[in-house]
């Protein structure tokens, strides 16, 4: 279980996935690649996501799910997927907003 | 959370475009963050607490800023415009510190007691050589990123904190990563103690938009940068859009078309410079923009639509909105409050509240001014029924005439709309019977309104109460650097236009 809060780091142990909680709580069964995700900095990587979960994560895409409780941004790229309690969790709408600065 | 993850993705999502300068001859997002790993290494290396810059925009800024960042030590950019003792004053309260500086300002530093120099060529070649720290830098989001000394009315500057969860949540909630086309490119005038220009450093970095610094903002010069520097977008204050445009008049008038982009905020925007600007600017996406230092920038902002639909529209309230900062950003709640703290309703006029992630309120001096979250910006305004934010001003800089409190934006906003009004500023001045009357100062082209015509405008679009006693014209408002009005100066100036003189 990832313990989701915003600001929150985890990491896949299967590929080079990395994000960054941007919306969430509470405990949530988080993997990539089909695997356990776990506090960034914790693991090690080893093996390779399964083939069911090998869509890959893009870096800088935002990633949620349907209810849209959950927004994990890809701070590092990696050949796993994610899901979130066994839903895919897919990339979110990218913002329109016009340069302010 | 620390500002260094936003530069780490733009090394390895678009490491080989150029981040800062030249298409020729300008640093990649990588050689940016390899030189960042550089400088900190050079600033864990003795003592210094702080890193401050006392220079003006360079290629050093955004290394000064990401290396104290992974160095993990606050950066202190300073305004160098400050008189030589105001400068070492604020400079002393960063000791021990490191201070990156042109030759001027290694100077006027060199007697500040535990204030250790660097000349910016010799920062920049050092930074070009040495390798990064053994350590990766901290994810703590309460880390403090950015320091900024705000300039108060009253007493010694105090310093703004910006931590790095601030910064952080305000970029991950307004800009897209890599959002940016791989031919666009920014231009930045204004100075790097600014807000607004440490905002343009992360934002376009993350975004993948190249950054071209002017130093010294000249019309002209920047005119000419944005046609050979190949510019797409552009951030400017009131004052600097007000010099363009007339540049570009000077020039013939053939307008901009290169510019997609172009955002303003920092002050009142007089409506004859914005509709002149949206004619040299045809096809240019408009966008005007309002935040504090206190809010890490950006917390509304009225977008290219809302200035089109405004230029060309007949209908008076779609007009008025160029007064308007338009709506609130996402992640941003704003809340409109009487003096006891009362939520007040659409249309009506009190104290701008503001809550979210990448508002701070805080000063290291008097330590967070968060009430339940809520940060009062001192800012007057109201929303209107569509949830459009106008800001009326400090609420220091009201005017109160025989009780009654008014804003001087919502005299300046009717004033401004006049044809031959160039920049407008409503002060109150002793008065033996209100206490206070209403003065305008006003800077007018050769075919400027008279004093009974302003008079009979203001009379018939507000109340009487509003109306001037009198109508000062003058070639210039004082502005600072950053371009905010100067009532205090005002008042201070045309004190003696009043009835009840203080000795």
């Amino acid at each position: 279980m990832a313990e989701l809060k915003p600001g929150a780091r985890f990491q896949s142990t299967v590929c080079t996935t990395e994000v960054i909680v941007v919306k969430g709580a509470g405990d949530v069964d988080l993997t990539c690649g089909g695997v356990a995700m776990v506090a960034a900095g914790t693991g090690e990587i080893s093996g390779s996501p399964a083939t069911d979960a090998s869509a890959g994560t893009m870096l800088g895409k935002r990633y949620g799910n349907e209810a849209g409780t959950i927004e994990l941004l890809a701070t590092k790229a990696g050949d796993g997927s994610m899901a979130a309690d066994g839903e895919a969790l897919a990339i979110a709408q990218a913002k329109t907003l016009p340069a302010s600065d | 959370m620390n500002i260094m993850m936003l530069l780490e993705m733009a090394a390895s999502g678009h490491g080989d475009r150029v981040a800062i300068g030249s298409l020729a001859d300008g640093l990649t997002y990588q050689q940016l963050f390899d030189r960042s790993g550089a400088a900190a290494a050079s600033f864990k290396s003795g003592d210094a607490r702080h890193v401050v810059l006392c220079d003006e925009s360079s290629v050093a800024v955004p290394i000064a800023l990401f290396g104290s960042a992974w160095a993990g030590l606050p950066y202190v950019p300073l305004n160098y415009r400050l008189p030589d003792d105001d400068l070492r004053a604020l400079a002393e309260r960063t000791n021990p510190a490191v201070a990156i500086a042109d030759h001027a300002g290694v100077a006027r530093l060199a007697e500040t007691v535990g204030v250790a120099t660097v000349e910016r060529g010799l920062f920049l070649d050092s930074s070009g050589s040495g390798g990064a720290p053994a350590d990766p830098w901290s994810m703590d989001a309460e880390d403090i990123a950015v320091l900024l000394f705000t300039s108060g009315t009253t007493g010694a500057p105090k310093s703004a904190v910006l931590r790095h969860k601030h910064l952080v949540s305000y970029i991950l909630n307004s800009v897209e990563f890599m959002g940016a086309g791989e031919d666009e490119a920014t231009i930045v005038s204004v100075p790097p103690y600014h807000i607004a220009g440490v905002a343009a450093m992360l934002s376009s970095i993350y975004a993948g938009r190249r950054v071209v610094q002017l130093p010294k903002f000249d019309p002209h010069v920047w005119i000419d940068a944005v046609e050979a520097e190949g510019i797409t977008h552009a951030m400017v204050v009131p004052t600097m859009l007000a010099r363009i445009v007339e540049a570009l008049d000077e020039r013939g008038g053939e307008p901009l078309l290169g510019v997609r982009a172009l955002s303003y905020g920092g002050g009142k925007m007089p409506t004859a410079v914005i509709r002149r600007a949206l004619d040299l600017f045809p096809i240019t996406n408009f966008v005007n923009a309002y935040g504090l230092t206190e809010t890490s920038s950006t917390i509304a902002l009225l977008g290219p639509d809302d200035h089109r639909l405004a230029q060309y529209s007949e209908n008076p309230a779609e007009r008025q909105r160029l007064a308007s900062v338009g709506k609130v950003l996402p992640g941003v709640d704003v809340s409109i409050r009487d003096d006891d703290g009362n939520e007040l309703a659409p249309g009506e006029v009190g104290e701008i509240f503001v809550s979210g992630e990448q508002v701070s309120g805080e000063y290291l001096e008097k330590g967070s001014l968060l009430i339940d979250g809520w940060f009062p910006t001192r800012d007057g305004g109201f929303i209107d029924s569509d949830g459009y934010l106008f800001v009326q001003g400090r609420n220091d800089d009201v005017i109160i005439r025989g009780g009654e409190n008014m804003s001087p934006g919502e005299i300046e906003d009717v004033v401004l709309s006049l044809d031959g009004v160039r920049d407008v500023a409503a002060i109150g001045v002793p008065c033996a019977e209100w206490g206070e009357k209403v003065v305008l100062i006003l800077v007018g082209t050769d075919d400027a309104p008279s004093e009974a015509d302003i008079q009979e405008l203001v009379r018939s679009r507000l109340r009487s109460s509003r109306v001037p006693a009198h109508v000062e014209y003058i070639a210039e408002l004082p502005y600072n650097d950053t371009g905010k009005l100067l009532r205090r100066v005002l008042r201070t100036d045309f004190a003696h236009l009043g009835d009840d003189p203080v000795d």
